[in-house]
């Protein structure tokens, strides 16, 4: 049987792929890796690869232990390197951000609620960021997460930065 | 056996006495198909035109087009024939969207109901289909769409996009993989899932699923299928190989990220079908689709795509008057 081999990209091993331009320009399609986009961030700096009007994607690099986060909307992480464990508390109600305020936010030192447990994802595992939860990433070695969710007051962009110009 | 189509509503005009296939009418377009080849014809300028494509190309389009429900804006079969989507009513036009027909003026264009176009193009699927060729596949994966009529293979095409609530494997939300097999593309793909662990109480609030696991398993190329589900933000990730049945046009924005391995994609643009670029993704790679191009991507390894769409009901008012940019970021 033929042997075929997947490329995955890695924070130290990733191809960035090319534009070849007839008619406009290379910053017409926004375009970068997020990769590398995540290996020339802060550890858990929300880096803004992808927007559709409010919508975005986000590239975090994921390296120690990350502040506690909440949203009014379910949000997803999918660990795309390395491995990095979620934390999840059910916050009391009033602890809860109410639902006209979208994107990540801040859920403070210790937030207010109830254990509900963890996942741990490897590369390649998704996991849902329930609405009205408080979660918090940890990772021993440095790792790349994707958050699909609201652009919010955390959320960066610096599209100079990253993408073909 | 041959399939009936007298309680939808299609209108078939003919079977062919030789080749077995059925000829089917819509509107002013008529359809039928020989050994290699299908054939549209329409009528401008008082004469007939006409109009051939390579079956096996003809059927792949179509597959996507039926299971996809018209998907958004415009699904380009080729340079010459393609639908557009107006979520209840859809075009299908001729040249419409050809820079040198539409000039000529021998192009057209007919509305029909959502309904109606859907059961003809099903119907042409059930007919024109033969046993052993799968229009949802890889070349390499299926039998050959050519020769005279040989059966059907209803099972192939009868397969449709999953629709997730929230995300796959949730109580009650659209069902995980494990029961089909790991493409032979993707044997190397890990197959572990990510440990979730809930505390007393919280039992299936806490969900997660090994996401390439789930690819790596996919039975069909190009047919993006919702994953996760953030307000109007739905991620539809797919796995391709060869090449997408479609020059997709669409009526926004769309983002595609690279997930594994390579495509190249092919954009030109949406109106006329002159040639803008060539992008090519490897894994990690992310770049937006503006919303005044068409696409078509190329694939040779089986690889993981990321299709982000906004499925804003607004939007292509919004573009089509102006009021939004075709690109989605300035800087």
């Amino acid at each position: 049987m033929d042997i075929y081999t997947t490329k995955l990209g890695s924070l130290n091993n990733y191809e960035k792929g090319s534009i070849q331009i007839i008619k406009g320009a290379k910053t017409d399609y926004a375009f970068s890796n997020i990769f590398e986009v995540a290996a020339n961030a802060q550890p858990y700096e929300k880096t803004i690869v992808g927007k559709n009007l409010k919508f975005i994607i986000e590239s975090v690099r994921a390296e120690g232990q990350s502040p506690w986060y909440t949203a009014s909307h379910d949000e997803f992480v999918i660990a795309m390197d390395g491995e990095v464990r979620v934390d999840f508390l059910k916050l009391n109600e009033d602890a809860v951000i109410p639902e006209e305020q979208e994107g990540t936010h801040l859920a403070g030192e210790q937030p207010d609620g109830k254990v509900m447990g963890y996942v741990l994802l490897k590369q390649g595992h998704q996991a849902i960021l329930p609405a009205g939860s408080a979660y918090r990433f940890e990772a021993s070695k440095p790792s790349v997460i994707l958050i699909q969710t609201i652009q919010g007051p955390l959320s960066i962009e610096k599209w100079n930065d990253i993408c073909f110009t | 056996m041959t399939v009936t189509f007298e309680d939808t509503g299609v209108n078939v005009i003919g079977r062919d006495e030789i080749t077995n296939y059925a000829s089917f009418q819509l509107g002013k377009f008529t359809f039928s198909r020989d050994e290699y080849f299908a054939k549209i014809t329409w009528e401008a300028k008082n004469e007939e035109y006409s109009h051939l494509m390579s079956v096996d190309a003809f059927l792949r389009a179509l597959m996507r087009d039926v299971a996809w429900g018209f998907f958004y804006g415009w699904v380009n079969f080729d340079h010459v024939i393609g639908t557009q989507n107006h979520y209840g009513t859809v075009d299908l036009y001729a040249g419409t969207f050809n820079g040198a027909f539409k000039e000529a003026g021998v192009d057209y264009v007919e509305n029909f109901e959502t309904p109606v176009i859907m059961e003809t193009f099903k119907a042409i699927l059930h007919d024109w289909v033969n046993e052993g060729f799968d229009p949802f596949a890889a070349p390499e994966e299926t039998g050959s769409a050519f020769g005279r009529k040989n059966g059907n293979n209803s099972e192939a095409i009868d397969r449709y996009r999953i629709a997730t609530k929230r995300m796959p494997g949730l109580e009650g939300d659209s069902p995980l993989r494990d029961d089909l097999p790991v493409n032979r593309h993707f044997q190397d793909v890990a197959q572990d899932e990510p440990v979730v662990y809930c505390e007393p109480g919280f039992e299936g609030e806490l969900s997660g699923f090994n996401l390439f696991k789930y690819l790596s398993r996919s039975d069909v190329t190009w047919n993006p299928s919702v994953t996760s589900v953030c307000k109007e933000s739905l991620f539809c990730p797919t796995t391709e190989e060869y090449i997408l049945p479609v020059f997709h046009g669409n009526d926004r924005v769309e983002w595609f990220l690279q997930i594994s391995d390579q495509i190249t994609w092919d954009i030109a643009d949406k109106v006329d079908g002159s040639p803008i670029a060539r992008v090519i993704m490897k894994a990690g790679d992310i770049a937006a689709m503006p919303a005044n191009i068409r696409h078509q991507g190329a694939s040779t390894k089986r690889s993981m795509l990321l299709v982000w769409e906004n499925a804003t009901p607004d939007i292509p008012d919004r573009y089509a008057s102006g009021e939004l940019s075709p690109y989605p970021v300035q800087f």
